[in-house]
């Protein structure tokens, strides 16, 4: 390849140097943030106790790890936050491509949905504590609750949205229904399974902390509901701070699935 | 010996909440074996039904298909149909998209296979075998959207405004290109357009329908006094004028 030009060059250089800019910038306001936060509480403006401080989050953390229970809390949450979100795609999935398959079944169940959707989830975890007890299979099925009427109406969506053009070409190349479903629904809609993903799993985040908040023993969200009701504000603060961070790793884990599915789209 | 098509007081409407809207009436013509028909009129006259007629998606409401003499339904019509647009799919390379149509009837046998190879060389597109189609340009794409419906082998070949997605440089030169092909193939063909030198220069006979709903205005059969007839050359033999003012004129007396 020949050498760029000069011009070339330096914009290539200003390009790196605004993106380096931005990514120091993000960097900067964390720091700034943990500091402000820290010598607030060491100069007793604000009441350490109840709003903890990096410090004090930091040794918590230590001192979990240390003891190990950290890791039952975290890997709980993220197991239940896994499972609901692969169920919810699995499900969501297979009730969409049903509903595409039977036009007017989806008309029937329309309002259902809709419905179902708009409500809040939160009012039903309680409900479900009781009809399936406080164990695991709740709090998935409490995560799954929050994503699942969303992601089928999205996907729904989706397939009922693709190319009319495009379905015709099946039909005059001999094809039935299943191969309109099978070489273009599925492989043209794969952009809006990620897309569908990415809102998913910080959905079924949430989810799983509202269920391990009132059914649980284990678990971030029963961290966040046990110290605050002993007044350990430095754990609750932990557990929120590991939750962002999980959130992230999930988020990020999605882009790449993302990068690796549509470099074709 | 029966004619390849031949349509018998074909009329089609289409139904609606706000009411029917009769999209064809009355539609008679027969097609032979080799020929190739263009048909022309004002926009909104019916000519994609016509094709969806004639390819079995829709059911005429009146009147009679028949293919080789037998109804239709009964006939086994092996129909292949070129819509607007190539429909070539992004997530499959250009090798996958011409073989979309024996992967869905269950044909990829060796001899479909030479024979899309065979096009895919003759017409050059086998170096972008495994290129997206993307990568190629338009006149390319359609000649890719061609072959994965001449892998078929088709007894007759519908064109729906084949290239009207394409700029005019080159739309001429595929249009000569796609010609040839047909010819080569000596396939039977039916190619819908709104582009009356484009009927004139690649069509043996011009139907040219009235405005909605779609009579036959006319069929006027087109000859030129040439060897090796190419669309390009057609353009420019004496006769096309004169086809092009009985043509427009016909339009003109509909519209």
């Amino acid at each position: 390849m020949a050498e760029p030009s000069l011009a070339q060059q330096s914009f290539l250089e200003q390009r790196r140097r605004r993106l380096r800019a931005i990514t120091l910038a993000r960097i900067f306001i964390f720091l700034v943030f943990l500091l402000i936060w820290e010598m607030s509480a060491r100069l007793h403006l604000i009441d350490a106790f109840i709003f903890s401080s990096p410090s004090r989050v930091y040794n918590m953390f230590v001192s979990m790890i240390s003891d190990r229970s950290i890791f039952l809390h975290m890997g709980t949450t993220l197991t239940e936050t896994l499972l609901s979100f692969f169920l919810v795609f699995l499900f969501s999935l297979l009730i969409a491509v049903l509903l595409w398959l039977f036009h007017s079944l989806s008309r029937i169940l329309e309002p259902y949905l809709v419905v179902l959707n708009s409500l809040p989830k939160s009012a039903l975890a309680p409900l479900l504590i009781v009809w399936l007890g406080a164990n695991m299979k709740t709090i998935i099925v409490a995560g799954m609750s929050v994503a699942v009427f969303g992601s089928i109406l999205t996907i729904y969506t989706g397939f009922s949205e693709v190319d009319p053009e495009k379905v015709k070409l099946i039909y005059t190349l001999g094809g039935n229904k299943k191969d309109v479903l099978r070489k273009v629904v599925l492989p043209s809609s794969i952009p809006i399974f990620i897309n569908t993903m990415k809102v998913n799993i910080g959905l079924c985040l949430v989810g799983v902390v509202i269920g391990e908040f009132i059914g649980s023993r284990q678990g971030l969200g029963y961290l966040i509901i046990y110290g605050s009701q002993v007044f350990q504000l430095d754990m609750v603060l932990m557990s929120i701070v590991i939750l962002c961070v999980m959130a992230m790793i999930l988020y990020q884990g999605i882009n790449l699935v993302e990068k690796h599915c549509l470099k074709r789209f | 010996m029966n004619p390849l098509l031949e349509l018998s007081h074909v009329s089609y409407s289409y139904h609606e909440v706000n009411g029917e809207t009769l999209a064809l009436s009355d539609i008679s013509f027969t097609l032979e074996s080799g020929s190739f028909l263009a048909i022309v009129g004002p926009s909104g006259c019916g000519k994609s039904t016509l094709l969806s007629l004639i390819c079995g998606l829709l059911k005429p409401e009146d009147g009679s298909i028949a293919f080789r003499g037998k109804p239709l339904r009964e006939a086994g019509a092996n129909i292949g149909y070129m819509l607007q647009k190539d429909h070539l799919f992004e997530w499959r390379t250009v090798y996958s998209n011409v073989t979309l149509g024996l992967e869905i009837q269950k044909k990829l046998t060796p001899e479909h296979i030479s024979s899309v190879d065979a096009m895919l060389e003759t017409y050059g597109l086998s170096s972008f075998k495994d290129a997206r189609p993307s990568q190629l340009s338009g006149g390319m794409r359609q000649r890719a959207a061609l072959i994965r419906t001449l892998a078929l082998e088709p007894d007759l070949l519908l064109l729906d405004e084949p290239f009207s997605a394409l700029d005019y440089q080159t739309r001429l030169s595929v249009c000569d290109d796609i010609a040839a092909i047909i010819k080569k193939e000596e396939k039977t063909a039916i190619l819908v357009t709104h582009d009356l030198s484009e009927a004139i220069s690649m069509a043996d006979q011009v139907l040219v329908l009235s405005k909605r709903p779609g009579r036959v205005q006319r069929l006027v059969p087109v000859a030129f006094s040439m060897e090796e007839r190419t669309p390009m050359r057609s353009r420019n033999a004496p006769e096309f004028k004169d086809y092009f003012n009985l043509i427009w004129k016909e339009l003109n007396i509909s519209g």
